[in-house]
């Protein structure tokens, strides 16, 4: 009973870091919420500045607010925290030279797959090389083991 | 034969990317601030409060930028080696003291020993974030021009110091100011 307590207990805890924050307007409300929602946290990695209990996170939602709240666009807050962090932070990597090889391949090893399939199939529909005589030969031999059952 | 050999060929290549794979550590990310000014800042230095650091007044010099906070562990396994660094060859090192209680970080250096030429009080970790800070220790190398030229992530160690960082603070002081 004890256990079952604690754990509906740990699954009662919320989900999401949770900060108190005051926006003037419900759209700021929502471009603060997709901007964390978008950053990555760098201390945890696979977890992004919205979903974070580190402390770097807390301090990059307070950065973030207090651009949203100077005004700021969304591309400027998204280029602050670039040039301070670089690509990694962000969840959606640009295309670029470096993370060419992110983009495109997928649709390269897409694009192989769909070539050994159609080869491996090719192969498979082949007709057999067997001549009249061999030919005879086989169908003798599967009735043989027909008759032997 | 052909036919045999390219699944083992492949699986070579597959093995050879997961073994460079396993040997990359996922916490260092490339920092973008490597090859470029220096993020400016004036800070109090922490023993004398009253008195500001600008990185400007280290113009013409190569030094360090080391991050570190007395709540920070892995500080602890590099604190000795920069002290021994220190004492060794004398390397300018100013110390980011970041998101630290001042009274914890006195305490701190006056037990473990003061490797730093300057300490700067962070308290609110603006500067780290200027600075592209994420994991504490952090240690940057400036040139002369004030132009962050390497980034080390994470506790320094001795084979750090020998193979990467002296050899790099040697070939930077032999460039112009």
């Amino acid at each position: 009973m004890r256990i079952l307590i604690l754990i509906l207990i740990v699954f009662a805890m919320p989900l999401k870091a949770i900060d108190t924050y005051t926006f003037e307007n419900p759209e700021n409300e929502e471009r603060f919420k997709a901007l964390s929602s978008e950053l990555r946290c760098l201390v945890c990695q696979n977890q992004t500045i919205s979903g974070s209990n580190a402390d770097l996170a807390k301090d990059l939602r307070k950065q973030i607010y207090e651009m949203i709240h100077k005004g700021q666009s969304n591309q400027e807050i998204i280029d602050f925290m670039v040039e301070r962090y670089g690509d990694f932070v962000l969840y959606k990597p640009p295309l670029k030279a470096t993370t060419i090889v992110l983009w495109i391949g997928p649709f390269i090893l897409l694009i192989i797959a769909i070539v050994v399939l159609i080869r491996i199939g090719r192969h498979h529909s082949k007709p057999s090389k067997l001549d009249e005589q061999q030919r005879e030969q086989m169908r003798k031999l599967l009735e043989g083991q027909g008759e032997e059952k | 034969m052909l036919k045999y050999l390219l699944p083992l060929v492949l699986f070579v290549i597959m093995l050879g990317f997961l073994l460079v794979g396993l040997k990359l550590d996922p916490r260092t990310v490339p920092s973008p601030l490597v090859d470029k000014p220096l993020p400016g800042f004036t800070l109090p230095q922490l023993d004398t409060p009253d008195k500001v650091f600008n990185p400007e007044q280290m113009k013409g010099q190569v030094w360090l930028l080391n991050v570190w906070a007395s709540w920070c562990v892995a500080c602890r396994s590099e604190h000795p080696i920069l002290n021994a660094w220190v004492r060794q060859s004398g390397v300018n090192i100013v110390g980011l003291n970041y998101k630290d209680e001042t009274q914890a970080a006195k305490r701190w250096l006056s037990q473990l020993g003061n490797p730093y030429s300057t300490n700067v009080v962070d308290a609110d970790g603006r500067v780290g974030i200027d600075w592209g800070v994420y994991g504490v220790p952090e240690t940057f190398v400036i040139d002369k021009r004030g132009i962050i030229r390497y980034k080390h992530i994470g506790p320094i160690s001795v084979d750090a110091v020998q193979s990467i960082l002296k050899p790099l603070m040697t070939k930077l002081a032999g460039e112009p100011a």
